[in-house]
């Protein structure tokens, strides 16, 4: 008998403490931020979409080693001495002409561990997170700069200065046989392919 | 004579309401009673510890975040742990500092989400919105540090990420003086509430004997009678300098180890984390972070098992290294996928309205049932 | 009312007929469709939050978009379903839920039909609620909808016995079934009102005043039983396994279940304010006697009426999102065990109070 009274006077006091806590909270202004008219500031760490300043990439293929889930793709190809392309921003002289940066946006898990190889701080994380699209195609951004065009005269070009390099060699090795020293191991008669062995 | 009744197969099938996440299960009902239990998992099965094999070291980290992804704080804490104590190396004391005040953040948030969502399932709508509104501040103060909301990649190996923002000790100082106010209403209008006892109270008993059986760990074990605690019975990084208390389940509005007792554990402990966090800030030293991270991760070949205390039990890494940048077998004791084993048991007996509430205490997330 | 269509049409039964349907028309269903915008309003405050607010001027046209929703919605039947009786039910639960209000006096002029035995009336006619709620979980072909339409068929009668005891305890005290004649012996003030003793003087009055107080609690809970809200919600529940008597309606037949529920809200808090609380009564007296304006009286009564039936489904909303739901054998044991003895030792009390 006494816990059945117990229960009564339980289940009545539990639910009207319950009442007096809610009421309290419709007077409480709501937390609601009302999004499109009003947007949350977002801090100054935080990583959304990624950026990349292609004038100051130098090729070096960190970032795409560094990620994760494969998400960066970069092809090199190397310039002619002769050519000028520029410095960075630090100061550093670039040899390698970035003919192809891609980085698949809907694949990439904002680790943000391709930020902090890069030596020239040219890949960023920004603030930006409205960045949908309609179609999945769109999702893939290309940094690159160059158009077909210049990158396909880029590659002739290397090729034309591998062919003159190893012709050089061979008629190198071939006169002055009585030199006598072994001709050394051949230098740079690669064909131009995803260059991972150049670090700057 | 007696009549000849047939049990039904009912599906709770992987899309619904409250099994927490893709968790299907097959119920055999006799009229009103559950007969038995099976949970059917896989759904959310993405290959994480093949993935591990396939990278470096600390590109793992991101993955890890993943397991549990209401307690990622904690996931990677676990494995920096288990490759420090591999490579042989020792972090400064900011950094263990650091960890522990995040990671116990972090346990407060994923205990918000497992009672909120505790209330959602047995009728109560209301403080599962008071508890989200109190994870925005934590999570604001995560973003804060590291830029990231839920999956932060922040404890790498040997260090951290980034150091503390300016800002984050006095916020975190005025957060955890609202949020001691905020448990209290949190208890008056969930915990103690009458119906809410009559729900959870001595449904799903766990005695004590067969969650050690099972392998049970975490607040599940703890609200069974035991005090066991990874913090405190084999101490990793700075626990041991920390004076908190193990909460235990007494029985108090029923029998030892019920819904409620796993409840209300999980209630407390938010409470022992506000002290841990305070002494932890106290206490915090000055230092470098990032000065004991190594420049290329090649462990000595060598195997190493660490366990840390999971918001939801023992977390464990078992890593296996063959002297190469990436880790040759790379194993994860989930503790959320031990501790649904013992769910069939939980729920013989019982009514079908009782398997939500049993299956809501036992707190699982998918994916570290399935990783 | 029914005087002034009679001499309007000069039909007698034209006139009954458009007198009690006429404030489901004009009262009853604007007031559920305001009722399903002012509960989510109601308990996004609560929740620290904002409720609709983008469709019309803070969110008042939202539950115009979700009619125009629900009409172009297909209209589903699963295939051996019983079709005569899917149809049914959903007009069997409407009507049960409004066919409550033709013995509601709204106001001291208008009753839609002023029978003596008001109160019984009401208690049996919504009974028809089970029937329908029983015919939508059998004709759903569906193992749960009739689960659940029997676990709600049992809900609402089991909590009609509560309900009809708190009634007898009042008809001890009042002696009338009629609510019209109960409304007008709470005169003017409030301290005539029924919850405070009831109209008269003396001692008994005072002694009643508790005993009023726990049969106004025990309507109060075993009304909201009866129209299925939280905590009593296992027939809709959304987070539990069975999805209740309604899972396989959409579009149409889904929205008339749910304006149905709101009227029945609204018809079980006029019922509890009529008996209780003075009904369309003013606590402080009428303006228009006042001011001698005489066709004041009937709008100011409306007014009260209106307050009174609102500040109850206010308190119905309030319990709705605090309360946890209770189980179907707690359910069954809170109004056997606890509802049913309490208010039989309350009719006996009464009883013997009102002899003195």
């Amino acid at each position: 008998m006494k816990q059945y009274l117990k229960n009564t006077w339980e289940a009545i006091s539990t639910v009207l403490v319950g009442m007096i806590i809610t009421l309290k909270h419709l007077f409480v202004p709501s937390v609601t931020i009302q999004y499109p008219e009003v947007k949350v500031q977002l801090p100054d760490r935080a990583r959304n979409r990624l950026y990349v300043n292609i004038d100051d990439c130098i090729g070096c293929d960190q970032c795409a080693r560094a990620c994760p889930v494969s998400c960066i793709s970069i092809e090199t190809v190397k310039g002619m001495p002769t050519e000028d392309l520029g410095k960075t921003s630090n100061g550093k002289k670039k040899a390698l002409w970035v003919t192809k940066f891609d980085i698949d946006i809907a694949k990439c898990c904002f680790c943000s561990l391709c930020t902090y190889p890069c030596p020239t701080e040219c890949i960023k994380m920004t603030d930006v997170y409205e960045f949908s699209e309609y179609e999945r195609s769109n999702l893939l951004y290309q940094f690159s700069t160059l158009t077909e065009d210049e990158v396909s005269q880029k590659k002739e070009n290397f090729a034309k200065m591998e062919a003159e390099k190893a012709a050089q060699k061979a008629a190198a090795a071939a006169a002055p046989k009585a030199a006598a020293k072994p001709a050394p191991a051949p230098a740079a008669a690669e064909a131009p392919k995803t260059d991972t062995e150049n670090k700057q | 004579m007696a009549l000849k009744t047939e049990e039904m197969v009912l599906n709770m099938g992987p899309q619904h309401p409250s099994t927490h996440g893709v968790l299907r299960l097959e119920v055999e009902l006799d009229g009103e009673l559950v007969v038995n239990v099976k949970p059917h998992i896989g759904y959310l099965h993405r290959c994480f510890e093949k993935h591990a094999e396939a990278m470096n070291y600390n590109q793992v980290v991101p993955y890890t975040d993943r397991l549990d992804y209401l307690a990622s704080m904690y996931n990677s804490f676990g494995y920096a742990v288990a490759v420090e104590r591999l490579l042989g190396i020792q972090v400064p004391e900011r950094v263990d500092y650091i960890r522990v005040i995040m990671g116990e953040l972090q346990r407060i948030a994923s205990h918000l989400v497992a009672v909120g969502t505790y209330g959602v399932d047995i009728g109560a709508f209301t403080p599962f919105l008071y508890g989200f509104r109190d994870r925005e501040k934590i999570l604001t103060l995560f973003e804060m540090t590291c830029g990231a909301r839920l999956l932060y990649n922040y404890n790498w190996v040997g260090g951290l990420s980034h150091d503390l923002h300016p800002d984050f000790v006095p916020m975190t100082r005025e957060f955890l003086k609202y949020f001691k106010g905020s448990l209290v209403e949190f208890n008056n209008l969930l915990s103690f509430n009458k119906i809410f006892i009559e729900r959870t109270a001595n449904v799903g008993v766990l005695p004590l004997d067969t969650a050690v059986n099972y392998g049970i760990t975490g607040p599940n074990l703890r609200a069974s009678g035991m005090k066991w605690d990874l913090r405190k019975n084999d101490p990793y990084s700075v626990y041991d300098r920390f004076d908190f208390e193990i909460p235990v389940g007494r029985g108090e509005k029923g029998t030892t180890g019920d819904c409620w007792d796993r409840y209300y554990v999980r209630i407390r402990e938010m409470e022992e984390s506000v002290k841990i966090i305070e002494q932890a800030l106290d206490q915090l030293p000055d230092g470098d972070i990032q000065s004991a991270i190594p420049k290329r991760i090649k462990p000595p070949v060598g195997s190493v098992y660490a366990r840390v205390e999971n918001p939801k039990g023992e977390l464990g890494y078992f890593i296996v290294s063959d002297g190469s940048a990436n880790p040759f077998r790379l194993k994860v004791r989930g503790p959320s996928f031990v501790n649904l084993a013992v769910l069939g048991e939980l729920c013989k007996g019982h009514l079908v309205a009782d398997i939500i509430a049993i299956l809501g205490s036992i707190d699982i997330v998918l994916g570290e049932v399935d990783r | 009312m029914y005087n002034l269509l009679n001499n309007l049409i000069g039909n007698e039964y034209v006139a009954a007929v458009i007198a009690a349907a006429l404030p489901l028309f004009v009262f009853i269903l604007p007031f559920a469709l305001a009722a399903v915008l002012l509960e989510r309003k109601v308990s996004a405050f609560m929740q620290d939050r904002l409720g609709p607010n983008r469709t019309g001027y803070r969110g008042l046209l939202q539950t115009v978009a979700d009619i125009l929703k629900l009409i172009q919605k297909e209209d589903i039947t699963a295939t051996d379903a019983d079709k005569k009786l899917f149809n049914l039910a959903p007009v069997l639960v409407f009507a049960g839920s409004y066919a409550a209000f033709a013995a509601i006096p709204f106001s001291g002029a208008y009753i839609g039909s002023n029978i003596d035995l008001g109160m019984f009336f009401i208690l049996a006619i919504s009974s028809i609620v089970v029937a329908g709620i029983l015919m939508g979980g059998w004709a759903s072909n569906n193992k749960y909808s009739l689960l659940g339409a029997m676990r709600s068929a049992a809900q609402i009668i089991s909590y009609e016995i509560p309900t009809a005891l708190v009634v007898l305890s009042l008809v001890l005290v009042t002696g009338t079934l009629s609510l019209s004649k109960i409304s007008e012996q709470q005169t003017a003030y409030f301290w005539n009102w029924n919850i405070l003793g009831g109209a008269g003087l003396g001692f008994s009055k005072l002694l009643l005043i508790p005993f009023m107080i726990v049969g106004f609690v025990i309507i109060y809970i075993s009304t909201l039983a009866e129209v299925n809200r939280t905590p009593f919600d296992i027939p809709e529940a959304e987070s539990e396994l069975v999805a209740g008597f309604h899972t396989e309606y959409s579009g149409m037949k889904f929205a008339m279940f749910f304006l149905a529920e709101y009227a029945n809200m609204f018809a079980v808090s006029a019922i509890v304010a009529t008996l209780f609380f003075g009904g369309y009564q003013s606590p402080f007296g009428y303006l228009g006697n006042t001011l001698h304006i005489s066709w004041l009286v009937p709008l100011e009564q409306f007014f009260w009426f209106t307050v009174k039936g609102m500040f109850f489904v206010l308190v119905q909303m309030w319990l709705r999102w605090t309360l946890p739901r209770l189980r179907v054998d707690q359910l069954m044991t809170v109004c056997w065990k606890y509802l049913i003895p309490y208010a039989f030792v309350n009719l006996i009390i009464v009883g013997l109070i009102t002899l003195l």
